[in-house]
């Protein structure tokens, strides 16, 4: 046997080493392949029709429409006469290479879209004659419809999803679509449906021999979920008919369900836009608008100083924390001196000098000096305004201010309540409470989004308490159950201390600054604001603008049924626009007419660009150094 | 006469038939798996090419009768007029024969074709076992070595006109089989090593082969002239020799791979070495034998559910790629059990062959267990990667009645050779 040895261990070996290399290739290697997603499986989807979209009342804001593109299997392309063909499609010639070119340098043996969304009238026309062509064909898609031409910030759009996304997720594919901001984006899964699977055989030729497995993996389309908004769209387009010509934001809110009724950008856009064949530069044009910022959501993501409204808040606090109680008063000399040196010191122009103010009082003037005494009492009532500024913190932060609210819309901002720890930092620990004085009045370092506003205007309005606010109310005609948006949020402020003020914002309706924009019957009650605002220029250097007008109301006083803040950029008093503009909202929500014809239109007529295009020319002047 | 009749299926060996019908039984359902479609369902459909295997396996049947009924003393006596006979239809083939794929290889019967290289395995190695078996016979001399060679590599010659350089290839495989008879390790030995430095040149040229070679040549006889202290009774004749034969093998290596190798066999040792990435043009079976092998898994998809194997990924699936399908369907667990088989095959006959009092019956068996060796490493490998293209079929397995009845000629005449090893002498 010894002379046998050669072949014999040689065939061991042999066998040895290529059941090792089959172990590599089939355990190693193979154990992590689907077959599903291979070479000889091909996978053609039935897309299901995306969900509609409603207001609260029933109203149709988004539906579906069909669209063609135009597609191309590079291999497949024979012999063609271009120029023929361009003028078919009516694109040049030089249009017609770059896309040819794009669809080789993506894959010669699969479709890619050649030329998008072809206008009703010339698809017609094309299907008759696009079969000469071979390796072109048309393929039909869904795409959006939006019967008005309203809510574009709300509805957001769909588009084709990013090459990362398609890479990543494991159900969307290059080419398909996917909501892309507001509704569409956050309920994209309740929206698109399932989309339904086919699985072919496929040969080594890249046909179709069969289905695959009989189709065992197979799986039907399941259409999209239709979503009922809390929107009114009515009280929606009114206010964007209102903002016309003027910068901002509106929401309202209703207070006892945290459901909103209107979100309002200004400048905004027909979504109308966003569909079609005009798509892209349209998208384009939106998009890079640096200075109208269409497609910023003012009512979501702009963070203003909240100015006065905020005094409500700091009242609360101090009843809250007993440092002031309905009879405290204080006397303003034409406002309130916080230090020793000339300048510390913060006018006011309440007006009344020489008598006693107290709470009531000082909200429906906006007195200065009294909530300046107040917020110092919160601040130093313990020895150090550490705690002081922490208690406060918690309080203003218990009406949603200063993080996310939690609402189910995808874009938003924290805003800002600050407190020990952020002063701490700022002044490496060496302040008093008298720094900070500007919180008293809403300004300095609080920075609040419309939305938050209102839905403190909503926690003001239940007498402390609301609810997380959001857009949808119904999916498939069922009410939403997510105890997110069904739970209360209670302020840590007792009930109690809340008519007092709901008692005063009635009164600036009745004898205060929005006096004149009292609707009988509905008792409105509200809090003006005008907030000084600074712009930031490039070298550093800050330059006065002029004032944020604000507002917030609700109304009516009892059982309120609608709660809002009112921001227009630059507007000036808050008596001046945010006023009228809350005050006909209101009036035409709950009672469906407008009774001011004259105000309507002075409203929707008066123009802030002026003012606008001066800040733009003032930046710009400034920015090059040519004061 | 009627005694040995009664007593011949007493004493073939019963093992070897079984792994024999295992192997053809288990290749025919691959080949069905490979060439079946959706529309065909007669199994003698003599249209497609699962139904033409069926019938030669059928064939092979009287094939076995008759190679088991004559008398072993037959294959002995006979075996020169056999090989004869085997050379002047490989000579034939070249006048009369028919070129498909670019190799004069095939007679053509009316319509049945006829590959007569598959046959001429058998009646070398019977010619070889008559001549190596001669009592005056020493493979020590190199006389008989040269006599060995030149049955070992006359049909080879005759093949490589055709030309079919994987059927060459197999008769190297001799080589074992005149080991066993005594011929020293030096050939082996020599033969691997033209292997390495053949593969090492195509891989990193000829000058830096060369130099890295000539380094170590250098430094090893330095290292032994300062070790032994023996300069002048150095053999420089040797050292000279050696020089001069691995400098001349590699300048000769990559003078032929350049100017006298086929483009297409470059191709195959450049994708084997890596030289080349291509997965669509000439590496393309390479690549998708690969994937189809790896997409198995442990357990395999199952039997006609291959879905490489049944979308035609694979070229030649049916024929030398049939492994790829063992691979695809029956998994890891099948390959592996295909391996086996054969391992436990060839181990059978060298067991069998070690057994034979009679030089001749012992000489055979190696043969027929080298011819086997060699085409299912040269066949597996390639399927599975490690080797390159080289068409030879797997025994037992791929589709093909020539190379089905070649490997049933070889195996069963060793069965009746071996069934009367008791009785003969």
């Amino acid at each position: 046997m010894k002379r046998s040895f050669l072949l014999i261990f040689l065939i061991a070996l042999v066998s040895l080493i290529y059941i090792i290399r089959l172990f590599q290739l089939q355990i190693v290697r193979g154990g992590n392949q689907n077959p599903i997603y291979g070479a000889t499986v091909k996978i053609e989807y039935d897309y299901p029709e995306r969900g509609y979209v409603y207001d609260r009342n029933g109203e149709l804001l988004v539906a579906n429409q069909l669209s063609y593109d135009v597609m191309v299997v590079p291999k497949e392309v024979k012999q063609i006469d271009t120029l023929e063909f361009c003028k078919l499609l009516k694109i040049d010639k030089k249009s017609f290479v770059k896309r040819f070119k794009k669809a080789e340098r993506y894959a010669r043996w699969l479709p890619s879209v050649f030329l998008k969304q072809l206008a009703k009238e010339d698809f017609a026309y094309l299907q008759e004659k696009l079969p000469k062509y071979k390796g072109f064909y048309i393929q039909k898609r869904i795409i959006r419809d939006y019967p008005i031409k309203s809510a574009a910030n709300v509805l957001g759009y769909i588009s084709e999803v990013n090459e990362q996304k398609a890479r990543t997720s494991n159900y969307y594919e290059q080419g398909e679509l996917i909501g892309k901001m507001g509704v569409e984006a956050q309920y994209e899964n309740e929206l698109r449906g399932v989309k339904g699977k086919k699985h072919f055989k496929r040969n080594n030729l890249n046909k179709i021999t069969g289905s695959y497995k009989k189709g065992k993996y197979d799986t039907l389309a399941l259409a999209g979920n239709d979503l009922t908004l809390t929107i009114d769209s009515k009280l929606q387009q009114y206010g964007e008919k209102l903002m016309r010509g003027k910068r901002g934001g509106i929401v309202a809110i209703e207070p006892a369900t945290g459901e909103i009724l209107a979100l309002i950008t200004a400048p905004s856009y027909d979504p109308n836009l966003l569909v079609g064949r005009k798509r892209s530069p349209n998208s384009v044009r939106l998009f890079n608008d640096t200075i109208n910022t269409p497609t910023f959501d003012r009512g979501l993501q702009a963070m203003y100083p909240p100015g006065s409204p905020f005094k409500i808040i700091n009242g609360l606090i101090g009843l809250q924390e007993n440092v002031i109680d309905e009879s405290t008063y204080v006397y303003c000399k034409h406002g309130y001196k916080y230090g020793k040196r000339k300048n510390e010191f913060m006018g006011c122009h309440c007006g009344i000098v020489g008598r006693p103010i107290r709470l009531k009082t000082a909200i429906a003037k906006s007195c200065n000096s009294f909530f300046a005494t107040t917020y110092k009492r919160i601040l130093d009532k313990a020895d150090n305004p550490n705690i002081g500024i922490e208690a406060w913190n918690k309080h203003a932060e218990s009406f949603g201010l200063g993080n996310y609210l939690g609402y189910d819309l995808p874009s938003g901002r924290k805003g800002v309540i600050p407190d020990a720890k952020f002063y701490n930092r700022w002044y490496k620990n060496r302040w008093r409470s008298t720094y900070t004085i500007s919180n008293a009045i809403g300004q300095g370092e609080i920075l609040t989004t419309p939305m938050q506003l209102a839905n403190m205007t909503a926690a003001i309005a239940n007498k402390g308490f609301f609810y997380t606010p959001h857009i949808v109310k119904k999916i498939n005609n069922q009410s939403i159950t997510d105890s997110t948006y069904t739970v209360k949020r209670h302020t840590t402020i007792d009930k109690e201390h809340f008519p007092i003020a709901i008692d005063a914002m009635h009164d600036v309706f009745t004898y205060g600054t929005a006096k004149w924009y009292q609707v009988d019957g509905l008792d409105i009650c509200g809090k003006t604001g005008t907030a000084e605002n600074k712009i930031k220029i490039v070298d550093g250097k800050k330059v006065q603008a002029p004032d944020h007008s604000i507002l917030i109301a609700f109304a009516p006083k009892d059982n309120p049924k609608i709660a809002m803040a009112v921001f227009v950029e630059n507007g000036g008093y808050g008596s001046t626009i945010a006023a009228p503009v809350t005050s006909l909202m209101i009036e035409k929500y709950l009672t469906g007419t407008t009774t001011r014809k004259n105000l309507e239109d002075r409203m929707v007529n008066f123009s802030l660009q002026k003012e606008y295009d001066k800040l733009i020319k003032k930046h710009d002047t400034i920015a090059s150094g040519t004061k | 006469m009627r005694q040995e009749r009664n007593n011949i299926f007493a004493s073939i060996d019963w093992v070897l038939i079984l792994i024999y019908f295992i192997l053809v039984g288990f290749g025919w359902m691959n080949i069905y798996a490979a060439s079946s479609t959706d529309t065909a369902t007669q199994l003698f459909d003599f249209s497609t090419k699962y139904g033409k295997q069926l019938i030669f396996i059928c064939a092979s049947v009287p094939l076995m009768v008759f190679i088991l009924f004559f008398n072993s003393k037959f294959y002995e006596q006979f075996a020169s007029v056999l090989y004869i006979f085997s050379l002047v239809l490989l000579a034939g083939v070249l006048v009369i024969g028919k070129k498909i794929n670019g190799a004069t290889s095939w007679y053509n019967f009316g319509g049945i074709g006829l590959q007569p290289s598959e046959f001429a395995k058998a009646f070398t190695a019977l010619a070889l076992a008559k001549l190596m078996s001669d009592r005056q016979y020493n493979l020590k001399l190199l006389k008989n070595q040269v006599k060995a060679f030149i049955v070992m590599f006359l049909p080879a010659f005759f093949i490589a006109l055709q030309p079919d350089m994987g059927s060459v290839l197999i008769y190297f495989s001799f080589f074992f089989v005149l080991n066993r008879e005594g011929l020293t390790l030096n050939y082996f030995i020599l033969g691997v090593t033209a292997i390495v430095l053949f593969l090492l040149t195509v891989y990193f040229g000829t000058k830096w082969v060369l130099i890295t070679v000539i380094s170590i040549l250098t430094i090893a006889i330095i290292y032994n002239v300062y070790k032994n202290k023996q300069f002048i009774r150095f053999n420089w004749p040797i050292v000279v020799g050696a020089y001069l034969a691995l400098s001349t093998f590699i300048f000769a290596v990559g003078y032929t791979y350049t100017n006298v190798f086929e483009q297409h066999q470059k191709d195959r040792f450049d994708i084997l070495l890596g030289k080349i990435k291509d997965t669509r043009g000439i590496g393309y079976n390479s690549h998708q034998s690969e994937l189809t092998v790896s997409s198995g898994g442990f357990f395999g998809k199952g039997f006609l559910q291959g879905d490489r194997t049944q979308g035609d990924f694979v070229p030649e699936q049916h024929t030398d790629y049939i492994f790829s399908t063992v691979g695809e369907e029956w998994g890891f667990l099948g390959s592996s059990l295909v391996i086996i088989l054969f391992m436990i095959l060839l181990y059978r006959i060298i067991y069998l062959a070690e057994t034979h009092t009679n030089k001749f019956g012992r000489i055979y068996g190696y043969g027929v267990a080298s011819i086997i060796f060699f085409h299912v490493i040269v066949n597996i490998g390639m399927v599975i990667g490690l080797l390159p293209t080289i068409g030879i079929p797997l025994p037992f397995f791929s589709y093909g009645g020539s190379s089905l009845w070649g490997f049933t000629l070889l195996l069963f005449i060793f069965i009746r050779l071996d069934a009367h090893k008791k009785y003969d002498w």
